[in-house]
């Protein structure tokens, strides 16, 4: 491995930060990165509103596993492994339900909601000492959340979830200050696409603010033709969408915080909702007001926030709040798995206006996604090349000491410094 | 015209004509076979039979969101459908399933095969519901509603054209 070159170069002195395209575009990285990054992090399992009773589930894929997200038969939440114990069928194959048992069709076994093996067919023939209490299904070796928020791990060692969230925590406080109870639910309706590119060009693009002019002009146009103000900022170094920062959280979370343009359901009006919302989102705002104080309430609904949690969680939390993560099936290839978040006791009309919302910028049919995915299909058709053309720039704002801003590019290379961290401490 | 004079056949014949607009990249003639209150909905595919307003969709358009989402993709900088992606739209299975007064629901299958340089062939496969109403100037379409088979968009990646 001597003849490796290094992952990124990061030097701060000399005002560089380039980044080797095989990070990218190498299948024995993607090898790699599968242990050394996802199997040492906390992977984004799902939302505690998705399962509300006992019995409910839910199975997806999570950090390449088949898994299991329940409420037992006490209610809590567990992660199990969707694998039964004597060959490894799936033992639920249904998306979501609530049931009793989950039964492996396979050879019959069946579990009760808290994982125990209750069901053997033909159990007296097994030898002497076939004790189904040692067969209960498995479960992530981790498993906790924050505010709702459901993560696992399959790192034993993994520190605290609370610790490892650092400064992710406050942009998450943020997204649940929006519900006067505090009770966030995801909203049915899932998208889910594939995109024919490295997952770490999403994480990138997720919170990457410097393309928006030019990529999604069609989109700011819409915006325009729609009557919402989109001024180019004034002052050295700003462009579009406007003022923000920029930064890393720790852990290798970071974030774009923007001043608001482009409207929030709670609360902030622009001309496509309508002059009908006007009162509701007034209403809103006051309510905001009131439970948090007028600088709390002006922090959550007059700002955007574009959060990744490091490695594969994006959170948008702006013309709507999105739920995004995505798993990497190749070096080259990714399922992305998106959910709309709300306030859990939001009317009628202002579910269908945060919808509406969404749906303008963001999603497979929305008037921004699809070209991001275009956008990063065309970047890693050119990866290609990364051989010969071996260097991404990256190094935008580092001529700056203190804040930089979200169209600069320290939030990526917080991202980037940790993912070479945990590749180069695997090597 | 009243909605009951409508034949099966004459109901075909328009849907074949807009399938064929939509192939052509006619969309400012494809504009004009919607009334002006007329909406485009495609739903997530895990959730076909819900309503926009409470559910997450991939596509929920009401008419000016149908007329700016004409305008982007006649534009060369909506990078996703530039160059114009090809479809080949296949439409079969044409029902009216109701009739009231001047409006017609009709459903029909259809298979949209989407064909770009450099990209996989991709089959949109699903069925088709339309509220049509009968004007003196030939049928228009007050809704359009494509629900889609496959599970998950997954592959297909996203509903960049009109689908």
């Amino acid at each position: 491995m001597l003849s490796e070159k290094p992952f990124i170069i990061d030097d701060p002195e000399g005002m560089t930060f380039r980044l080797n395209r095989r990070t990218l575009a190498d299948p024995g990285v993607f090898e790699r990165e599968l242990h050394a990054v996802f199997d040492r992090s906390w992977i984004y399992c799902g939302h505690e509103s998705e399962i509300r009773k006992p019995g409910d589930f839910r199975t997806r894929e999570v950090c390449g596993r088949p898994v299991i997200f329940a409420r037992d038969s006490k209610g809590d939440i567990r992660v199990f492994l969707n694998a039964c114990q004597h060959r490894a069928a799936q033992v639920c194959r249904e998306p979501r339900g609530n049931t009793r048992r989950y039964n492996c069709f396979y050879h019959g076994w069946s579990y009760d909601r808290d994982g125990r093996l209750v069901g053997v067919p033909g159990e007296d023939s097994y030898p002497p000492g076939f004790d189904k209490a040692d067969y209960a299904l498995a479960e992530a070796p981790h498993a906790d959340s924050y505010k709702g928020f459901w993560f696992i791990s399959f790192d034993r060692h993994i520190q605290p979830l609370a610790d490892y969230l650092a400064g992710a925590r406050e942009y998450l406080d943020l997204v649940v200050d929006q519900s006067p109870s505090g009770t966030m639910e995801v909203i049915q309706g899932t998208q889910e696409y594939d995109i024919r590119a490295n997952w770490k060009l999403l994480v990138e693009n997720s919170f990457d603010d410097y393309h928006l002019l030019t990529t999604h002009r069609t989109w700011l146009d819409y915006m325009k033709d729609a009557g919402v103000q989109v001024e180019p900022p004034r002052g050295q170094g700003l462009l579009l969408p406007s003022r923000g920062i920029g930064k890393g959280l720790g852990n290798g979370h970071a974030v774009i915080d923007n001043i608001n343009f482009r409207g929030r359901p709670v609360a902030r009006w622009i001309s496509i909702y309508g002059e009908e919302a006007k009162p509701e989102i007034e209403a809103i705002r006051a309510e905001l007001v009131e439970r948090l104080g007028e600088q709390r309430a002006a922090r959550v609904a007059d700002t955007n926030r574009n959060l990744v949690i490091f490695p594969n969680l994006v959170i948008n939390d702006g013309s709507s709040v999105t739920i995004r993560t995505f798993w990497p099936v190749a070096v080259d290839r990714m399922k992305v798995t998106a959910w709309a978040l709300g306030p859990a006791e939001e009317s009628e009309s202002a579910r269908a206006r945060r919808l509406d919302s969404f749906l303008t910028f963001y999603g497979p049919g929305g008037f921004a996604t699809p070209d991001d995915v275009e956008a990063l299909e065309s970047v890693q058709a050119g990866l290609a090349t990364w051989r010969e053309a071996e260097w991404s720039v990256m190094s935008r704002g580092m001529n700056k000491a203190g804040e930089q801003l979200n169209t600069d590019e320290e939030h990526l290379r917080s991202f980037w410094r940790r993912w070479n961290q945990l590749m180069t401490a695997a090597a | 015209m009243s909605g009951n004079a409508i034949t099966r056949a004459e109901v075909e014949d328009f849907l074949y004509h807009e399938a064929a607009l939509l192939d052509e990249w006619r969309l400012d003639d494809w504009l004009g076979l919607l009334t002006e209150d007329a909406a485009y909905y495609v739903p997530s595919n895990d959730s076909p039979d819900s309503s926009h307003r409470s559910a997450l969709f991939t596509i929920a358009d009401d008419i000016n969101r149908i007329r700016a989402r004409v305008k982007r993709l006649k534009d060369t900088e909506a990078h996703a459908e530039f160059p114009h992606s090809r479809t080949r739209r296949l439409i079969a299975n044409v029902r009216i399933t109701e009739r009231d007064g001047d409006t017609l629901t009709v459903a029909a299958n259809f298979n949209v095969h989407r064909f770009k340089r450099g990209a996989p062939e991709r089959k949109y496969v699903g069925r088709y519901l339309y509220r049509l109403v009968s004007t003196p100037g030939g049928l228009r379409i007050r809704e359009r509603r494509a629900l889609l088979d496959q599970t998950e968009l997954g592959a297909l990646g996203a509903v960049s054209f009109i689908l």
